[in-house]
C-alpha cells in the first residue's frame, strides 16, 4: 500500500495548477461571468492539457489515465474555480465526438431533480440528461433550454429552466450509466476538495495580513481555530476523495466489488461538499465585511460549493446512502 | 497512490490471522475493569504470547529486540488484532509505545539491556510521570524537583493522570533539575523504580466510575543518577524524541473499534419496541442521516490513516497529519457518543448492560469520546498546533499581568 501521491501524480497536479494559474487567473474567471461561463479558446486550451480526454486510451487520443489521476486534476480545477461543464465534458469524451479535443462543450443535468436547471445553457453544444430510468441520454439539440435566468445564484454557473421534451438518444445505460454517475460524483467531490483547500489558503493569507487591535487577526485563537477546523475538514475530505478515485479504478479492474466504490464515492462527495461549503463560509467570516462584498472572491467559491452540493447527491441523500451501507 | 497491499503484506496478514485464530480461544476470561492485579496479569500474559510469536515490539527497531516492521505492517497488525477482538495493549501501553522506544533511542547500552527485554517479554509494566496538577497543556512548566545528592537525585513533587500507576514497576519521570533556566531547558528524564520509598499512589476515579489513572506523590524519593536517560537538563528533547516514532498508527485499533460501534449502534437503532408500539429510531430520517454522516467521516479518517501511514513509510519521519487526525477523530467520537445517547434514550441510563440491549459499550463510548478531546493534547491545543505549525499563523502574544 502506498497512498501518497507518486512522482507522476504530483507532476500532473502541479502541471494542472500552473496551467490554471497562467490561463485561469481570477481576473479571467471573473470575465467569464459575462460570457456564459465558457470562452471557446480557453476551453480548447483546457482540452489541450488533457482535462477531458485524459482517461481515454492512448489509441483514442487520450493519456490512458484513470480516476486516480482524474480526481487530482479536478481538485486543481476546483482550486482555480474554473467554470464550465467540466465534469460532463470529461465523462462525455470518447462517447460524443469532438469533446476530448475541446471542440464541443457538453453539459449534464439530472431530470430527477426539480426544478430541472441546465447549467451554462448558452455555451452548450450538447446536453446529457440523467433520467428516471437510470439512463444517460443526449437531449435533442432543439430541446436544450437557452434562456438564462436573470439572476443565477452563482454568477459563474448561469442556469436555464428546462421545458418538456428532454428525452433523446440513450448514451449510457445499465452498468455504464451507473459508472457514469459514480464518476460524476467522484469528480464533483474532487472539485469541491479544491474549493475547500483554496478557501483555507485565502482565509489564512487574509488573517496574516489584516491587523486589528495592533496585531494580525490570525494571532487570535478565535480566528485560528476556525481555520484549523477548516484545514482539518479539507485533509479528511481530500483523503476520502482520493480513496474514491483509487477504489473506482480497482473496482473497474475487478479487484474490488463495485459496492465498495459506490460507498467510497458517496463518502467522498459528502465530506468534500460539506468541507467546501463550510470552509468557504469560514473564509468569508475571516474576511469580515470585505468577505460580504462582490469584489472579494470568497463568494464565488461559496456559491460554487453550493452548486456542487446540490447535484448528484445532496448531503441528505448521501448520508442516507451511507446509513444504508452501515446496517 | 494506491490502496493495494503487496504480496508480502498480504502474507503477513494471513500468518497473523492464522496465529490469532489459534491463540485467542485459549485466553483466560477478561478481568473486571477495576481488578488491576488481574488486568496486569492478563495484559502481561498476552504480551508474553506476542513475544513468543515474534509480534512483540512490532514497530521497534530490530537492534532493540523489536520486529522492525514497516508502518504498513504495523497498520495491518493493529487492524487485524482489533478486528479479531484480541486484547488491547493495556498496561503495556507506556512501556511499548513510549518509555521503551525512548530508551531504545536515547538510553545507554546498560539501560537498553536492563529495561527493553522486560517490556517486550511482558515482565515489567511502565507508567508515565509527565503531567502535573499545574502542568497540563503547558507541560514544560512542570515543577517536580530533582536535586543532586552525590550519585542520586532527590525528587519531590506530584504527578497526575498517571495511567496504570497502581500496578507499574517503573515510571518514566520528568523532573526539573534547573529551576532558573528557561522552562524547556531545565528538565531531566529519569527512570523511577516504583518500589522506591517515598512514592504514594492515589487512584483517581473518572466520570466512567473506574480508576484508569492515579495521582502520584513523590516525597524525598531517591533516584540513582545512573537512571537518567540523556543529559541533565536535556529531558525535554528526550521526551520529544518519542513523538518522532509516531507513524500515523496511533489510533488504528481505536478507529477499527469505532466502525464496529457505529454498526452496533445502527443495529440498536433498528430495534423498536413492538409490544409498546414504539417505532425504531431508524424510522427517523434525521437519525439515519446523522449515522450515515458519521460513517462517512470514519471512512474518511480511515483513508487519512492510510495516507499518514504511507507518508511515514516513505519519509521515515512523521508528517503533519497527527494533529489533524487527532482533532477530526476526537470530534467524530464525540458526535458518535452524542448520537448514541440520543438513540439509547433511557437505555443510556446504565453503564451496565440492560437485557442485552447493547447499551453498555455505547455508554462507555460516550464517556470515552469526552476524554478524547482532552487526553494527549486537548482539541484546543491541536487547533493551535495546526494553525501555527501547519498553516503558519502567528502565535498569540504572550499574556502579561498588566
Amino acid at each position: 500500500m502506498d497512498f501518497e501521491l507518486s512522482a507522476d501524480e504530483v507532476a500532473l497536479a502541479e502541471a494542472t495548477r500552473s496551467f490554471c494559474e497562467g490561463r485561469f487567473p481570477m481576473k479571467t474567471v471573473r470575465e467569464l461571468i459575462d460570457e456564459g461561463g465558457v470562452r471557446r479558446e480557453l476551453w480548447k486550451e483546457l482540452a489541450g492539457t488533457g482535462v477531458f480526454g485524459m482517461c481515454l486510451a492512448e489509441s483514442e487520443g487520450g493519456a490512458g489515465l484513470a480516476m486516480t489521476e482524474a480526481v487530482l486534476v479536478f481538485e486543481e480545477l476546483g482550486r482555480a474555480l474554473v467554470p464550465g461543464p467540466l465534469v460532463a465534458s470529461h465523462l462525455a469524451a470518447g462517447r460524443l465526438s469532438g469533446v476530448a479535443e475541446g471542440d464541443r462543450v457538453v453539459g449534464m443535468v439530472e431530470l430527477t431533480r426539480t426544478p430541472v436547471l441546465v447549467e451554462h445553457p448558452t455555451a452548450l453544444d450538447a446536453l446529457l440528461a440523467f433520467n428516471a430510468r437510470g439512463e444517460v441520454v443526449e437531449v435533442a439539440a432543439a430541446a436544450i433550454p437557452r434562456e438564462q435566468l436573470p439572476q443565477p445564484f452563482d454568477p459563474l454557473t448561469p442556469v436555464a429552466l428546462a421545458g418538456h421534451g428532454m428525452g433523446g438518444r440513450v448514451v449510457f445505460r445499465g452498468r455504464e450509466a451507473q459508472a457514469f454517475v459514480r464518476r460524476a460524483t467522484a469528480l464533483l467531490g474532487a472539485f469541491a476538495v479544491g474549493i475547500a483547500a483554496r478557501t483555507v489558503e485565502m482565509g489564512v493569507a487574509y488573517a496574516q495580513q489584516r491587523y486589528q487591535f495592533d496585531r494580525p487577526i490570525g494571532s487570535f485563537q478565535a480566528v485560528k481555530h476556525l481555520l484549523a477546523d477548516a484545514a482539518t475538514r479539507t485533509e479528511v475530505a481530500r483523503a476520502a476523495v482520493h480513496a474514491a478515485g483509487v477504489t473506482l479504478d480497482d473496482a473497474e479492474a475487478g479487484i474490488l466489488p463495485v459496492a465498495l466504490a459506490e460507498r467510497a464515492v458517496t463518502a467522498g462527495k459528502l465530506l468534500a461538499c460539506d468541507a467546501a461549503v463550510a470552509n468557504a463560509r469560514t473564509c468569508l467570516q475571516v474576511h469580515g465585511g470585505m468577505g460580504f462584498t462582490w469584489e472579494v472572491d470568497v463568494h464565488l467559491y461559496l456559491k460554487r460549493a453550493l452548486v456542487l452540493a446540490s447535484q448528484f447527491g445532496t448531503a441528505k441523500e448521501l448520508s442516507e446512502r451511507m446509513a444504508g451501507y452501515v446496517h | 497512490m494506491n490502496l493495494r497491499y503487496s504480496e508480502d503484506e498480504e502474507a503477513f496478514r494471513r500468518d497473523l490471522r492464522a496465529w490469532l485464530a489459534g491463540v485467542l480461544p485459549t485466553l483466560p476470561p477478561v478481568p473486571a475493569k477495576d481488578d488491576w492485579e488481574g488486568r496486569r496479569a492478563f495484559d502481561l500474559a498476552w504480551q508474553a504470547r506476542l513475544y513468543e510469536a515474534g509480534y512483540a515490539g512490532i514497530d521497534w527497531p530490530v537492534d532493540a529486540g523489536g520486529r522492525g516492521a514497516s508502518p504498513t505492517e504495523q497498520m495491518i497488525f493493529l487492524e487485524e488484532t482489533e478486528s479479531a477482538h484480541a486484547p488491547y495493549v493495556g498496561v503495556n501501553f507506556v512501556g511499548l509505545l513510549h518509555a521503551g522506544p525512548t530508551i531504545a533511542a536515547m538510553g545507554d547500552p546498560g539501560q537498553r539491556t536492563r529495561y527493553l527485554p522486560a517490556i517486550l517479554r511482558g515482565e515489567e509494566v511502565w507508567c508515565q510521570g509527565f503531567s502535573e496538577p499545574g502542568a497540563g497543556s503547558d507541560l514544560a512548566s512542570l515543577a517536580t524537583t530533582a536535586v543532586r545528592d552525590g550519585d542520586e537525585y532527590v525528587v519531590n513533587g506530584q504527578k497526575i493522570w498517571t495511567s496504570h500507576a497502581q500496578v507499574a514497576d517503573r515510571c518514566e519521570l520528568l523532573v526539573r533539575t534547573d529551576p532558573v533556566a528557561p522552562k524547556h531547558r531545565g528538565i531531566t528524564w529519569l527512570i523511577l523504580d516504583m518500589k522506591t520509598p517515598g512514592i504514594t499512589v492515589r487512584p483517581l476515579k473518572t466520570i466512567g466510575g473506574s480508576s484508569e489513572f492515579s495521582e502520584v506523590f513523590l516525597d524525598d524519593v531517591r533516584v540513582p543518577v545512573a537512571n537518567r536517560v540523556g543529559d541533565e537538563n536535556d529531558g525535554w528533547r528526550v521526551a520529544m524524541v518519542t513523538f518522532s516514532f509516531e507513524r500515523g498508527t496511533a489510533f488504528i485499533s481505536d478507529l477499527v473499534r469505532s466502525r464496529e460501534l457505529v454498526a452496533s449502534l445502527a443495529a440498536i437503532a433498528h430495534r423498536g419496541d413492538i409490544r409498546r408500539g414504539i417505532p425504531s429510531a431508524w424510522a427517523d430520517s434525521a437519525t439515519r442521516q446523522e449515522l450515515g454522516r458519521l460513517a462517512a467521516e470514519l471512512d474518511g479518517l480511515w483513508a487519512l490513516t492510510c495516507r499518514n501511514v504511507s507518508q511515514a513509510a516513505r519519509q521515515g519521519v512523521p508528517g503533519i497529519g497527527g494533529s489533524v487526525f487527532k482533532l477530526a477523530y476526537s470530534q467524530a467520537r464525540q458526535a458518535m457518543g452524542d448520537l448514541a445517547m440520543k438513540i439509547l434514550g433511557r437505555a443510556g441510563m446504565s453503564f451496565g448492560e440492560i437485557e442485552s440491549l447493547g447499551n453498555a459499550e455505547q455508554v462507555e463510548g460516550y464517556v470515552y469520546g469526552i476524554s478524547m478531546g482532552i487526553a494527549a493534547g486537548t482539541s484546543q491545543i491541536q487547533r493551535n498546533i495546526i494553525a501555527e505549525r501547519v498553516l503558519g499563523l502567528p502565535k498569540e502574544p504572550a499574556w502579561t499581568s498588566n
